[in-house]
C-alpha cells in the first residue's frame, strides 16, 4: 500500500486517542495512562463482536461504553479513594489485561474476510482510499461532537475543572463527578482508536496497546507546540491541531522506518522524538541564555 | 441568614501537630449584614469562612444558611446561596478560560451546566455592560484569557461574577492581600457597592485595619479560634481607627 496513505490512515485512527489524551492531560490536568488498557479493550470488543457478526450499530456503542467504564473506574479510584492518578491508571490497565484476555479467549484474533466499518460503504474503488474517506468522515464527526461539547456550558465547566478547582466548586460543580465523566470520555475516545485500528489492520491482539499512551502523548505534544507557537485559543483550531499532531506523529514514524531504521528500534526512536519535542523550548532557551 | 452554632473544627486530630482552629464559635449573622473579621494569623478566620462555605465540615456544632441546616452539605451545593472571592486571584477565576467563559459559568452558578451553548450575542453584551461599570477598560477584552489580566482585575471580575446569578451570601477572604494599594481600593469599593446594591449578607476577612474601619456594619476580632470582640453597627461607628490598632498591641 502507498506508504504515506498508510501513515495518514494510522494517524487518523489514532486521532481519537489523541483527543482522549488531550482531554485528560490538557483539559483535566490528570496524567491518565488507562490508555494502554482501554485502547486494547476497544480493539478486543470490536474484534470479538465482529467475529460474532454483530451489527455495527451495536459494536460502536459497545466500544464507547467499554472504554467509558474503564476511564470511569480510574476516575473513581482517583477521586473517591484519593489515589494518585498515575497509579489508578496503572491498576486499571493492569487488570484490563486479564479482562481483555478473557473477552478474547486467546491472545490474537484475526479478522480475515470479516466485514468491517471500512467495507460498509464503497465510496471509491481502491479499498485503502475507501478506508481513508470513511475514516475521515468518522473523525470529522467525532471532532465536531467534542468541539461542540467543549463549547457548551458543561464543556466550559469541564475546562474550568482542570484549571481552577476552587473556582468551579464555588460555582456549583461537583468536581469529582466531573473528573470521572472526563476520564470516561477520554477513554471512550481511546477505545474508539482501538476500534478503528483493529478494523484497519484486520486483527486484534492482546499486546496491541503496550506503550500506545506515548502515541497519544506525542500527538498532543506536537499539537501543543503549535498551539503555543501560534497562541491559539480557538477550540476548533486546537482540536484540528490535535488531529494534525496525530497525523504528523505517524508520518515521522513512517519516515523513520523509510530511512532504514531497524523496526526493533522504533519504540526507542519514538520516545526520542517525544523527548525532543518536549525539550525543544528548553533547549532553545538554553541556547539563548 | 447565617447561624453558626457552637462550631468546633480541629486539624490533625490525635497527632503531635494537632490544632483547634475553631473552638466553639456561635454567631448569628442576619440578612444584609456586612461582617468584618479581623484577627492575627492563625486565629481561625479562614477556617471559619471555609466552614460556612463548606470547604471543611465542623467536628461539632451546626451551621445553617437561610434556615437550612447545611452542616454536612458539600461546598458545591452551598453555591446556591454563596459566592466567594479568595485571597489568591487565581482561585476565583480560571486562567485558561476567557473572561466570557468565566462569566458564563458564574451566570449559572445555581443552575445545571447543561449540554447547550449559553454564550450568545445577548450574553456578550450583558457581560460587556457589567464590566464597563468597573471602568478598567476590560469590556473590550472579553475574549481574552483570564490569565493575561492582573490580580486586581481578576479580583474585580470575580466580584462582578458573584452577582451574575442570584446570590445571598458573599464571602471574601483577604480579597486585596495580593494586590497593590490602588487596585485594592478599587476592589474594596466594588465589593462595598455590590454588597449594598444587592443587599448581600457578607463576611470580609481583612488584615487591613483601615478597610476594617471603613467598611462593614459589624466587626468581630478572632483569637485562638474564638470570638474575642463583637461590635455591632452602632458600636463600630463609635469606634476610632486607633482603637482598632490598639486591639493588636
Ligand atoms: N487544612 C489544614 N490542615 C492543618 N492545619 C490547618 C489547616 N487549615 C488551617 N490549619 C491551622 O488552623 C489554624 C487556623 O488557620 P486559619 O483558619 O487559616 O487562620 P487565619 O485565616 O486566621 O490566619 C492555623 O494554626 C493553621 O495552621
Ligand atoms: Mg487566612
Amino acid at each position: 500500500m502507498d506508504f504515506y496513505l498508510s501513515a495518514l490512515i494510522q494517524g487518523l485512527c489514532f486521532s481519537a486517542l489523541a483527543l482522549g489524551i488531550y482531554i485528560s492531560i490538557k483539559i483535566f490536568n490528570i496524567p491518565d495512562i488507562t490508555t494502554d488498557g482501554s485502547y486494547t479493550l476497544g480493539g478486543v470488543v470490536t474484534g470479538v463482536l465482529l467475529t460474532h457478526h454483530q451489527s455495527p450499530y451495536i459494536i460502536l456503542p459497545a466500544v464507547i461504553i467499554a472504554g467509558g467504564i474503564a476511564g470511569a473506574l480510574t476516575g473513581l479510584i482517583h477521586t473517591k479513594l484519593k489515589i494518585n492518578a498515575l497509579l489508578a491508571g496503572i491498576l486499571v490497565t493492569y487488570s484490563l489485561y486479564s479482562v481483555n484476555l478473557t473477552i478474547m479467549g486467546r491472545s490474537n484474533l484475526p479478522l480475515i474476510s470479516v466485514p468491517s466499518l471500512f467495507s460498509l460503504l464503497n465510496l471509491v474503488a481502491d479499498p485503502n482510499q475507501n478506508t481513508f474517506w470513511i475514516l475521515s468522515v468518522f473523525v470529522i464527526i467525532i471532532t465536531f461532537l467534542i468541539g461542540y461539547l467543549l463549547k457548551t456550558d458543561f464543556g466550559i465547566a469541564m475546562r474550568a475543572t482542570g484549571n481552577s478547582e476552587s473556582m468551579i466548586r464555588a460555582l456549583g460543580v461537583n468536581t469529582d463527578r466531573m473528573k470521572i465523566t472526563g476520564l470516561a470520555l477520554a477513554n471512550a475516545l481511546t477505545a474508539l482508536s482501538g476500534y478503528l485500528i483493529v478494523q484497519f489492520q484486520g486483527f486484534a491482539d492482546i499486546s496491541m496497546g503496550i506503550g500506545i499512551v506515548i502515541v497519544g502523548l506525542g500527538s498532543v505534544i506536537v499539537a501543543e507546540s503549535l498551539i503555543n507557537w501560534f497562541r491559539i485559543t480557538s477550540v476548533w483550531v486546537i482540536l484540528a491541531l490535535v488531529l494534525g499532531g496525530a497525523v504528523i506523529f505517524q508520518f515521522v514514524l513512517a519516515f523513520t522506518l523509510a530511512l532504514g531504521v531497524d523496526a526493533n528500534l522504533l519504540k526507542m526512536v519514538t520516545a526520542a522524538f517525544v523527548l525532543l519535542i518536549v525539550s525543544l523550548p528548553r533547549l532553545s532557551s538554553l541556547k539563548a541564555s | 441568614m447565617i447561624a453558626i452554632n457552637d462550631v468546633h473544627k480541629g486539624f490533625n486530630k490525635g497527632k503531635a501537630n494537632q490544632v483547634n482552629a475553631v473552638n466553639g464559635i456561635t454567631l448569628s449573622i442576619p440578612e444584609s449584614e456586612f461582617l468584618v473579621i479581623v484577627g492575627s494569623n492563625g486565629s481561625g478566620k479562614t477556617t471559619l469562612l471555609n466552614l460556612v462555605a463548606g470547604s471543611v465540615f465542623p467536628d461539632a456544632g451546626s451551621i445553617s444558611i437561610d434556615n437550612n441546616d447545611v452542616s454536612k452539605l458539600a461546598d458545591y451545593k452551598r453555591s446556591q446561596w454563596i459566592a466567594r472571592v479568595f485571597q489568591n486571584p487565581m482561585s476565583g477565576t480560571a486562567s485558561d478560560l476567557n473572561i466570557l467563559d468565566n462569566f458564563r459559568l458564574a451566570s449559572i452558578r445555581t443552575k445545571t451546566k447543561g449540554l447547550s451553548i449559553g454564550i450568545n450575542d445577548k450574553f456578550k453584551q450583558q457581560v460587556r455592560e457589567k464590566i464597563e461599570t468597573l471602568g478598567m477598560g476590560l469590556e473590550n477584552k472579553i475574549e481574552q484569557p483570564m490569565g493575561t489580566l492582573s490580580g486586581g482585575q481578576r479580583q474585580a471580575l470575580t466580584l462582578l461574577m458573584s452577582v451574575m446569578d442570584s446570590c445571598k451570601v458573599l464571602l471574601l477572604d483577604e480579597p486585596t492581600a495580593a494586590l497593590d494599594p490602588r487596585s485594592a481600593e478599587v476592589v474594596m469599593r466594588t465589593a462595598d457597592k455590590l454588597i449594598t446594591d444587592f443587599k448581600l449578607t457578607a463576611i470580609l476577612i481583612t488584615h487591613n485595619l483601615k478597610d476594617a474601619y471603613n467598611y462593614g456594619t459589624r466587626i468581630i476580632q478572632m483569637s485562638e479560634g474564638l470570638v474575642l470582640r463583637d461590635l455591632n453597627n452602632k458600636q463600630k461607628s463609635d469606634l476610632k481607627q486607633n482603637d482598632l490598632f490598639d486591639w493588636f498591641s
